[in-house]
């Protein structure tokens, strides 16, 4: 690189690696507003992008990852009037970042094409005891399509499914979707003002239930922000049984979508195997720590549970068997004419498009972006064991469900490998107390997509600050652009297609 | 449709023989009901209480756990120094009345009594039921899910949940209820046709769970709406949830 500025202005990391926050860049907002934009178009990915209170005024911090460097670049500026300018037009992945700034922080996005609150909530420091102060969720302006034969459905908070709670706003012209728009909030819990003032006895808790499907990938990511503050070394064991417990999570995830895919377009056989074998990789999950979700599995230092070489090759066996059932489950899903008709070019969404939101996951990797943590930022075990990324480049249903396969097929490799070699030893550390004025960033690949955690300590050692980002964050936005065109009666395949989470959006 | 109906006769026949014979197979390391022994409590020692995340333990008369607040995340048996406090394997949690969900050294647990002739006649064969997340993680979530799954087949019952609150005869209501799911939760209430039950699964529905306290919720259901039947746990086992409807309804009283 020539001159120094853009992106070389921030501050390169590791993610898991944390670093005093007095030698993040502090940096003018030209400089900061011309690093962001130029590293996103030198293809970095803005992960993180939040406020923190200092004194009367606001200290924006940006996380982008460089995925080509295993890589993280790091800036911070201050803002001290009523708002910021809005970077969204140049910049589309930032638009929710900007607008959760505004709603967090009360400081606005000046210039942002579609200022509106995230989920609903009062800013930071202020619970819901204060008063409504904000509108009720989904109760907004929606975008609008206006003319004759142009008419509107309103769809949630509650939905038909047993499915969490989200509002949905189509605009249509007969069964064509011209807009869709999501509004969500509702499973608002306030996790990220809780773990303030942390690590404390229930911080792990929030961890494993910001997305109760995803348990194993959020409580990975807070141990290793955590650890990483602490200079805690995770013993090798704990790092395989925190793989294998990852890729578990994946598999019963991935398999029971798949099944749930099927019930969407109305093939019952893939649909009721699938959804039976889900089971079977939580019931392996619980065969480790005694809880299909992996709850008390993963904790700071390692993890909570260890287990014996008979229980290692039970899981073995049973791993083995699981799968065989869920390829001659899912394999007749691609003989299917009925089932391919619905899949394929159903809910595209280009690459470019994908590459502009920023996608994560699944979701990208089926628009052909070649992302994946697990190998562009590896932690713990995949440091030394990889993985290969599994591509399509369709961007539509079918891609998201091949990927997903692709997944089951390399995720049951790694897992059987990790279990006929697990390195000998303890399975946890003692963590120690966290280092005062730091930062760490984490990034771990949850079955969603790249999980992100950002914690920054006070001088006190105690959390001052932190951020969540679920995959869920930057690609409920994707499944809202793979509806334009679509039939509405195509909306709960799509959906499926992502099957994102709420209460992750929602913190 | 070779494929088909091989794969048909590969899969096999998945449904549990339960509540008529044995129930599936629980994990080695399941943690189930608490077991308490007070009198190797060390005087004064307040670790396992100390360590609970939710408060679930109560020290005085003596030793007990509030199974609507614990998450059984165990913590508490691994601070305790004396062996007091243990988690068995019984998966049966569900209880009418919220004070019940006490387990001590005193007394039983009081498990969920069936509803009285008059509902009974009504629901006992025939149960529909509308789901609402209010602030749920997605897991209590997906083990009500699991219910409608082969292995468990709860139409079986009866039981089934259904799309619009006006089909159901009740709710079951997951998740601490966030303030922004107050209304729509209370809207979904009210569009149950009477007479209608509530059933609140999960810590998160009974107490608030790890958001106990939390501004941004209301500790569970009955902040909102009367409940029926509490399901602890976090989440709880699909069979914990099948136990207490199948309670509820008469269907195992005498077990």
């Amino acid at each position: 690189m020539s001159a120094p500025g853009g992106v070389s202005r921030l501050q390169r990391l590791k993610s898991g690696v944390a670093v005093p926050r007095a030698e993040l860049p502090d940096l003018p907002w030209t400089d900061f507003a011309e690093a962001v934009l130029d590293g996103a178009s030198r293809g970095l990915r803005v992960v993180a992008y939040f406020g923190v209170e200092e004194g009367r005024g606001l200290r924006l911090h940006l996380v982008m990852a460089d995925d080509s460097a295993a890589q993280l670049a790091v800036g911070t500026t201050r803002v001290d009037g009523d708002g910021f300018p809005s970077l969204v037009a140049r910049c589309p992945q930032l638009h929710l970042f900007e607008r959760e700034i505004a709603e967090q922080h009360g400081r606005r996005a000046f210039g942002h094409p579609w200022p509106k609150p995230v989920r609903f909530a009062p800013p930071f420091g202020a619970g819901h005891d204060a008063g409504r102060t904000t509108a009720l969720p989904g109760v907004t302006d929606f975008y609008q399509v206006e003319g004759e034969e142009v008419h509107e459905v309103g769809v949630g908070p509650v939905h038909a499914g047993v499915i969490e709670p989200g509002h949905f706003r189509f605009q249509c012209h007969g069964e064509r979707v011209f807009h869709l728009e999501i509004s969500l909030g509702y499973q608002h819990r306030g996790v990220e003002r809780a773990l303030l003032g942390g690590p404390d006895r229930r911080s792990i808790t929030y961890a494993e239930t910001l997305a109760g499907d995803t348990t194993i990938g959020h409580a990975t990511a807070y141990c290793e922000a955590i650890e990483a503050l602490a200079g805690t070394d995770v013993p090798a064991r704990a790092s395989a049984l925190r793989g294998v417990a990852l890729e578990l999570e994946r598999l019963a995830s991935h398999v029971g979508d798949l099944g749930a895919l099927a019930g969407d377009v109305g093939f019952l056989p893939t649909a009721s195997y699938c959804g039976r074998i889900r089971g079977d990789f939580l019931n392996l999950t619980a065969e480790i720590c005694g809880n299909r979700f992996g709850r008390g599995l993963v904790r700071p230092g390692g993890t909570g549970f260890d287990i014996d070489e008979a229980g290692l090759r039970r899981l073995g066996e049973r791993l083995d068997q699981a799968y065989a059932d869920s390829r001659s489950a899912i394999e007749l899903l691609w003989d299917a004419p009925s089932v391919m008709e619905r899949f394929e070019g159903t809910g595209v969404v280009p690459r470019e498009v994908a590459a502009e939101l920023g996608l994560t996951g699944p979701a990208a990797r089926a628009s052909g972006l070649d992302r994946d943590a697990r190998r562009d930022h590896p932690s713990g075990i995949y440091r030394v064991q990889h993985i290969p990324v599994a591509l399509a480049d369709s961007g539509d249903v079918f891609a998201r469900a091949y990927v997903r396969w692709l997944e089951i097929q390399r995720s049951v490799t790694f897992v059987r490998e990790q279990l006929e070699a697990v390195p000998r030893g303890p399975v946890r550390a003692a963590p120690g107390a966290l280092g005062p004025q730091r930062l760490a960033a984490a990034l771990v690949e949850g079955w969603r997509g790249e999980i992100c955690h950002v914690a920054l300590t006070g001088e006190d050692g105690r959390l001052a600050r932190y951020k969540v980002v679920d995959p869920s964050f930057q690609n409920w936005s994707a499944l809202a652009w793979a509806l334009r065109g679509q039939q509405i009666s195509d909306f709960p395949l799509c959906n499926k297609s992502f099957n994102l989470s709420y209460c992750g959006h929602d913190l | 449709m070779f494929k088909l109906l091989r794969t048909r006769i590969q899969q096999g026949h998945r449904t549990t023989a339960y509540p008529d014979g044995p129930a599936p197979a629980l994990p080695e390391r399941f943690r189930g009901r608490p077991v308490v022994a007070p009198e190797r409590c060390a005087a004064g020692c307040r670790e396992c209480a100390q360590a609970c995340p939710t408060g679930a333990i109560r020290l005085e008369p003596s030793l007990g756990v509030d199974l609507g607040k614990c998450l059984f995340c165990t913590e508490c048996a691994s601070a305790c120094p004396s062996g007091a406090l243990t988690y068995g394997g019984d998966y049966r949690l569900a209880t009418r009345e919220r004070a019940d969900l006490v387990v001590d050294a005193e007394r039983e647990l009081r498990l969920a009594q069936a509803l009285d002739e008059k509902m009974r006649r009504l629901f006992g064969r025939a149960l529909k039921l509308r789901q609402v997340s209010a602030g749920g993680c997605n897991a209590c979530e997906s083990e009500i899910n699991v219910l409608s799954t082969v292995v468990w087949d709860i139409a079986r019952f009866g039981i089934q949940i259904v799309a619009s609150p006006r089909h159901a005869d009740g709710l079951i209501v997951t998740g601490p209820v966030t303030e922004n799911m107050r209304l729509a939760l209370l809207k979904t209430y009210e569009a149950i046709a009477p007479p209608k039950l509530v059933i609140a699964v999960g810590a998160c529905a009974i107490s608030g769970g790890p958001y106990l306290d939390h501004p941004e919720a209301h500790n569970g259901a009955a902040a909102v709406v009367p409940v029926d039947l509490y399901v602890p746990g976090c989440p709880p086992h699909p069979l914990t949830i099948l136990d207490g409807l199948l309670r509820l309804l008469g269907r195992l009283a005498e077990r």
